[in-house]
Order: structure tokens, then C-alpha cells, then sequence
């Protein structure tokens, strides 16, 4: 992205759920760019506004506060304060202004220009609450702009007053605290090396006041404060992180009185939450939810669709209105075959691309479906409730009731079920939820389950079940396990968390979620999975026969480079009952992506899978893969958000062993069995 | 007393946390402070956590946090 063409830029900075996403979409349209934060590479979103391109627009993630505690809390703050942007933007949730305000009294300190913009400022109205916002505007000493960032009221007047602010030089002043503790700032301050800009002198001093862990990698040489620390607890008989939330909190309060009049109104949030949340229907209604979620995704319109894609677009052909309408394979080969392309360009076209791209793609309207209810679940409130139902029973397991979200979202893809795994605070938690996240069949397993069930168990029904199930045992036990190693003991959990109010999300903003997630689903698809297929065609059919380096029949794969792999490795599934190259090259290419298995046993044994597995050793297949190190994707998933390599390595290697051991135990129990 | 023993529908003023580290930090950056004025809403339908409304917001802690909580 080019960079430097921007003249100035505005970092967009707010609670969570205060409609940030929402309001960084008015202000941008399309002209967003995502990339990754540096170090961490977090999802970062970049936009330049629609009116002036010279304007860029940084979404910073959702936060309460900048504490060192949370991943995205010290991203933003390192944006801050070593980026500099010219202004910040606060949205500000007027239906929640104290806590809102909180995080304004931090961002104050800074240096930066700050313009706070007053969101939901409809729904505070409807609500006959009162605002007075001159005079908040006046105490909190920075330009207040109400907007509503859903109906884009107001929005392009919030920039521009960031803008004017900016451009008028005028700096923002910082909100003072009570006189004693202004003198230990001052104190502080003035030990602070000169390396230190003047613009966040008083930010870093009352940083190392507090004892802040991260501000020391922020700025080198920073003096040692202990002693007026000590001073500063022995007088106010609290320390100095207690000091200062107190501190801006009674800003905000003493600041709102007479500039803010609170109404009777009830809404109407409390009573749908009576019925989700209730003591006997609550879990009930939860296990209903869910099952409707995969029943629509999954069994019924779900699987209409990916027949169709399957079968039609990528198949044989579909009927449209009583007409003959060719797939797109049937249309690639005549279109090859008229080019009089060679044999095999043509079999790596069709057998080698367009079969595994296509079969991947095949797959998008169930991901859609899927994800259009995920997102949904997600906007209106409900997810944080799961949690909270929840939270008793994870927290059993060693884990918290947020451990879930990913888990639900990682059904369907594993991917942004790992990122989900952020909201999770402590980090041994994190860790752990990380690590189970993708025992849980995603979406790209699901194929490897249709096939086992229907072609070695005649279509069973509990088959789908038994393999959810699988992967819940599995993360249950991976709690109680991983919980008592000493490398995860670390900080107890805690379970701190905002049960925003219910709200109707707009079409709009529930379709430009899902289509986010849909997309990188088919840039794979595009990319890495293109290749993947490709080179596994290529190792399938070419090899070495009376040493002679030949294109094979479909015949005589067993001399291809990829049998020479496989058998190369297949001993070490022989105690799990699928040793043969072609389940073993079938696992390994799972890993470029979970579809992998299923289109490389359809080329490996051309359809007559089930006459080369025994009941036993099918089952003892299908759990390993859908337990075993995720696909590539996922690990760089896992490797970002765990954010280091060994911490990969840890995940990915129990992962394996994990599903080795259940394999192991699966196949020789039902070989006793059966 | 501490806020897990304020009964269900009934407020109290926070006088103390007990609580330490990224716990204590994460409760007060919520709203929780000396002073604040805390009810407690509802309990989650297995009896923990609970739901608290503070500074006209709903949050949800555990139990076992809400004890290092010394309400009057």
C-alpha cells in the first residue's frame, strides 16, 4: 500500500461495540485496505476516506482502556505513540458514556489532536436521555460531534472536525487529576530523559507511575520512579494503578454532572434477554440455536447448494429453466480439447486445477450460509450471552465461557475462529483455546466426513455427530490436560466481559462481515489451494518406470513420486489401520488444506474408496484427520496470535500426537469390536 | 460484605478490591472503582457468573472475582 501518498493520518479509536466498524465503513466505503499489524499481525484495517484520498482512516481494535494487558490494547497504544498520527477520531457510545469516556481521558494524554464523536446519538434522544454537548465539549476539552454511524448522520462532520482541529495546531489538553497526584506526574516528568517527545512526556510518566510493564520497551533509558511510587501509595494508601483509574473515572463523573441527564427508559434489550438467559430455558434454547444453525448451513440448504456447485457448475452440468446448462469442467475441455492443448496440459488443467480449486469453491455457499449466521449470532448480541451461559462449564475444563466464541466460529473455518481466540485475556487461556480450537470439525472437514460416512458406513446418521463429538471430547480433555502442565499454569482467568445490549444488526452490516470471511475463504482457494492441487497432480502422474521419467496411466500411480512419499512414511499409520501411500499422501496433502483429503483419495483411488478400508480403519482415518495439525492457513493463524514459533511448534506437534493417540485407541478398540 | 453477597436486584457501593494484577486492572477499567454503585441483575442460568449493571452498562464477572469486591 502506498504509504507516503498520504498526507495526513486519522487513527479511529473506541470501546467495543460502540459501532467503530460501522462508522470506519461510512467514513470509507470501499476504499479499504486489510493487512496486519506489525510484530503481532493482527488484522489491521486501513481506509482513505471517500471525499479526500489524501486522508487516511486507521481502524484501531475495540478497547477499553490502554493497560498493558491485552493484545489489542498495546497495539494501539504502540500505534499511538510511535506512529503519531495526526489526529484521533473517538467514537463514543452515547448510550454508554461513562465507561465510553473512560478510555477518552486516556487517549487525551497523548498529544494528539482528539475529537470524540458522540455515536447512537438517535437512539440517546429516543431514549429521553440529555446531553449538553457544548458543555461536555468544554470540560472534556475537545470537539464533541454527535453522530449516528448506522443511519451516517453526521459522520463526514466528525472528519472534518478532526481536520479543522488539526489544522488550527491547537493541541488537545490532557485531563487533570486531583493536586497531589499532578505534582508526582510533574515529578515524574521531569526525570524523563529528553528522548522522550514533549507530546507524550505526561503519558509516559504516569505510565511508569503506574508500573506499566510495556512502556519500558517503548522508550529506552527511562528513569527509575520507585521511590515517589512509594510516596505516592504510602500517602494515598492504594497503589498507583488503582490511583489513577479512580482518578479518570471521577473525571468523567465530576465532568457529566449537569452535562448529561440519564432517563427512566427501559429497553426492550432486558426483556428478550429474560427469556435467553433465563435459569430453565437458557441452555435449552442455546442447544436449539445451534442445531438450527447447522441444520440450515450444513444439512439442508447448505448441502442444495454445494450439490449444485459439486455437481452442476463444477460437474456434469445443471438444468436452468428446462435447459441443458454445461459445467464449467465440461466447458474448459471442449474449449481445450478445440485448442488441441497437449494430453497432459490438459490433464493438469482439468484433473489437477479445476478438480480441486473447483471442489474448494464447491464449498463457498455452505461457508456463506454458515457465516452469514455466525455473523449474525455475533452483531446481535447473542454471542457474548453463550459465554455467559457457558462460563461454568468451560471454566471446569480450565477454560472461560469466551473459549467457546472461537470454538463456534471455528466451525466454520478454523482460521478466524483462532483470531476470535483475542477477547480471551489471559494468555494461558488464550493459549489453550488456540491450541483446541481446531479439533473442532471445521468446514473443510465436513467433506471428509460425508465421504467416510456414506461411503464405508452407508450414510449412518450418528457418523456427523459422532465426529462433533469427537472434537468436543477432545477439547474438553485438552483443557484438563494442557491446564495441568507447568508451561500453561500461569495467571489464573479471568472472566471480565461487557454483555452489550441485544440489537437488530443491519442487513448490511451482517452481509459485509460474512462476504469478508467468504472472500479470504476463496483467495485460498485461489492461491494456495491452486498450487497445492496442481503440484499433487503432478507428483501423482509422473515417475520413474524402468528408469525412465514417464507420464503414468491412471493404472500405474503406484509408481508415481508420490507413492514413493507415501510408502515412505505410510509405516507410521499402520498402527492406526490406514498404512497405505495413498491414505498417508491423502493426510499430508490435508494439510494445504483439509478439501485436500477428500480430492486426492478421489484421484488416488478413483471412487472405490471403500473397498480398500475396513469400517475400523476408516474411523480410525477420519479422526486423526480431523484432529491432527490443521492446514496450513491455520497454523499461520496460530503462529500469529500465538506470536511465536516455538509456541507453533508446542500447538501443532500436541495437536498431532493428540490425534494419534485417539486414532490409535479408535482403531483398536473397534477392531476388538467389530 | 463483599458483592457476592448482595442479593439478586439489590445495589451496593464499592469500598475495596482485593482482587491483584490483570484481574484488578480489567474489573476497574470496566467501571468498577471505589465508590461505584453496583447492582447485581441476574444470575447465569448454572449460577455463575453473575450479571451486574455499573455506570449504566451490563457487565459479567464470576463469582469468586465478585468476592474480592468489599461492597457496603
Amino acid at each position: 500500500m502506498p504509504k507516503s501518498t498520504h498526507a495526513l493520518k486519522i487513527a479511529l479509536a473506541g470501546n467495543p461495540n460502540s459501532g467503530k466498524t460501522t462508522l470506519f465503513n461510512a467514513l470509507t466505503g470501499s476504499n479499504q485496505f486489510v493487512g496486519n499489524w506489525p510484530g503481532v499481525t493482527v488484522e489491521k484495517k486501513e481506509g482513505t476516506l471517500k471525499k479526500d484520498s489524501s486522508v487516511l482512516v486507521v481502524d484501531l481494535p475495540g478497547i477499553y482502556s490502554l493497560s498493558p494487558y491485552t493484545l489489542e490494547e498495546v497495539i494501539a497504544r504502540n500505534f499511538l505513540i510511535e506512529e503519531r498520527p495526526g489526529g484521533i477520531l473517538n467514537i463514543i457510545d452515547g448510550t454508554n458514556l461513562e465507561r465510553n469516556l473512560y478510555l477518552t481521558t486516556q487517549l487525551l494524554e497523548l498529544g494528539i489532536p482528539v475529537v470524540a464523536a458522540l455515536n447512537m446519538y438517535d437512539s440517546v434522544k429516543r431514549h429521553g436521555d440529555e446531553i449538553d454537548i457544548s458543555k461536555l465539549s468544554q470540560r472534556l476539552g475537545c470537539p464533541v460531534v454527535p453522530i449516528s454511524a448506522l443511519k451516517g448522520e453526521n459522520t463526514d462532520e466528525a472528519i472534518n472536525a478532526v481536520m479543522k482541529l488539526i489544522q488550527s495546531g491547537t493541541a488537545t489538553k490532557p485531563c487533570r487529576f486531583d493536586g497531589h497526584i499532578e505534582d508526582y506526574i510533574t515529578r515524574a516528568e521531569s526525570l524523563l530523559p529528553s528522548g522522550v517527545p514533549i507530546g507524550v512526556r505526561r503519558f509516559t510518566a504516569i505510565k511508569l507511575l503506574e508500573r506499566d510493564s510495556k512502556i519500558g520497551e517503548a522508550f529506552s533509558d527511562l528513569p527509575d520512579v520507585s521511590a515517589i511510587v512509594a510516596e505516592m501509595e504510602a500517602l494515598l494508601g492504594d497503589d498507583t494503578e488503582s490511583v489513577f483509574t479512580n482518578e479518570r473515572y471521577a473525571f468523567v463523573t465530576n465532568n457529566l454532572h449537569n452535562a448529561f441527564v440519564k432517563s427512566a427508559y427501559v429497553s426492550s434489550s432486558g426483556k428478550v434477554d429474560k427469556i435467553l438467559t433465563h435459569k430453565v430455558w437458557a441452555l435449552p434454547i442455546f442447544a436449539v440455536i445451534m442445531f438450527l444453525v447447522y441444520y440450515i448451513s450444513v444439512t439442508s440448504v447448505g448441502t442444495l447448494v454445494t450439490d449444485f456447485m459439486n455437481e452442476g457448475l463444477f460437474g456434469e452440468g445443471f438444468e436452468f429453466f428446462g435447459k441443458e446448462v454445461p459445467g464449467i469442467p465440461v466447458v474448459i475441455e471442449e474449449a481445450l480439447e478445440n485448442a488441441e492443448v497437449a494430453g497432459w496440459l490438459q490433464g493438469l488443467i482439468l484433473d489437477g486445477i479445476v478438480a480441486g480449486v473447483g471442489a474448494v469453491l464447491g464449498f463457498t455457499p455452505q461457508m456463506f450460509i454458515l457465516f452469514l449466521m455466525l455473523s449474525f449470532l455475533e452483531a446481535c448480541g447473542y454471542m457474548s450471552r453463550i459465554a455467559f451461559i457457558l462460563d461454568k462449564v468451560f471454566r471446569r475444563f480450565g477454560m472461560s465461557g469466551k473459549s467457546f466464541i472461537p470454538i463456534l466460529i471455528g466451525t466454520g473455518c478454523g482460521v478466524p475462529g483462532i483470531m476470535a481466540s483475542r477477547t480471551i485475556e489471559s494468555q494461558r487461556d488464550r493459549r489453550i483455546t488456540i491450541m483446541t480450537t481446531t479439533f473442532i470439525p471445521c468446514s473443510a472437514k465436513l467433506p471428509i466426513i460425508a465421504l467416510i460416512a456414506g461411503a464405508v458406513f452407508g450414510g449412518a446418521w450418528w457418523v456427523a455427530p459422532s465426529a462433533y463429538f469427537l472434537g468436543i471430547f477432545a477439547i474438553i480433555t485438552s483443557g484438563l490436560l494442557l491446564t495441568k502442565l507447568k508451561i500453561l499454569s500461569g495467571e489464573p482467568s479471568p472472566f471480565v466481559m461487557e454483555l452489550p445490549p441485544y440489537q437488530l444488526p443491519t442487513v448490511k452490516a451482517i452481509l459485509s462481515a460474512t462476504w469478508e470471511r467468504v472472500w479470504s475463504f476463496i483467495k485460498r482457494a485461489g492461491s494456495i489451494i491452486l498450487i497445492a492441487t496442481a503440484l499433487v497432480w503432478f507428483l501423482s502422474r509422473f515417475g520413474f518406470q524402468q528408469n525412465e521419467f514417464v507420464m503414468l496411466d491412471e493404472d500405474s500411480l503406484d509408481g508415481s513420486f508420490l507413492a514413493y512419499a507415501g510408502s515412505f512414511l505410510a509405516f507410521l499409520f499402520k498402527p492406526l489401520g490406514f498404512g497405505t501411500w495413498q491414505a498417508t499422501v491423502a493426510t499430508l496433502t490435508g494439510l494445504i488444506a483439509k478439501e485436500n483429503v477428500v480430492g486426492t483419495l478421489e484421484v488416488l483411488y478413483g471412487g472405490s474408496f471403500a473397498a480398500h478400508f475396513s469400517a475400523a480403519a476408516a474411523y480410525s482415518f477420519l479422526a486423526f484427520n480431523l484432529l491432527c495439525a490443521p492446514c496450513v492457513a491455520a497454523i499461520g493463524a496460530v503462529r500469529r496470535e500465538m506470536n511465536s514459533n516455538k509456541w507453533t511448534l508446542i500447538a501443532v506437534g500436541y495437536q498431532t500426537a493428540f490425534a494419534y493417540v485417539c486414532a490409535f485407541i479408535i482403531y483398536q478398540i473397534l477392531c476388538l469390536i467389530l | 460484605m463483599t458483592l457476592r453477597d448482595v442479593e439478586l436486584g439489590k445495589s451496593a457501593d464499592v469500598v475495596k478490591l482485593n482482587s491483584e494484577g490483570v484481574i484488578k486492572r480489567r474489573i476497574m477499567d470496566m467501571g468498577i472503582t471505589k465508590g461505584a454503585r453496583v447492582t447485581v441483575n441476574k444470575f447465569a442460568p448454572l449460577g455463575d457468573p453473575i450479571e451486574l449493571t455499573v455506570r449504566g452498562y451490563n457487565l459479567s464477572i464470576r463469582k469468586a472475582d465478585a468476592a474480592l469486591i468489599e461492597v457496603e
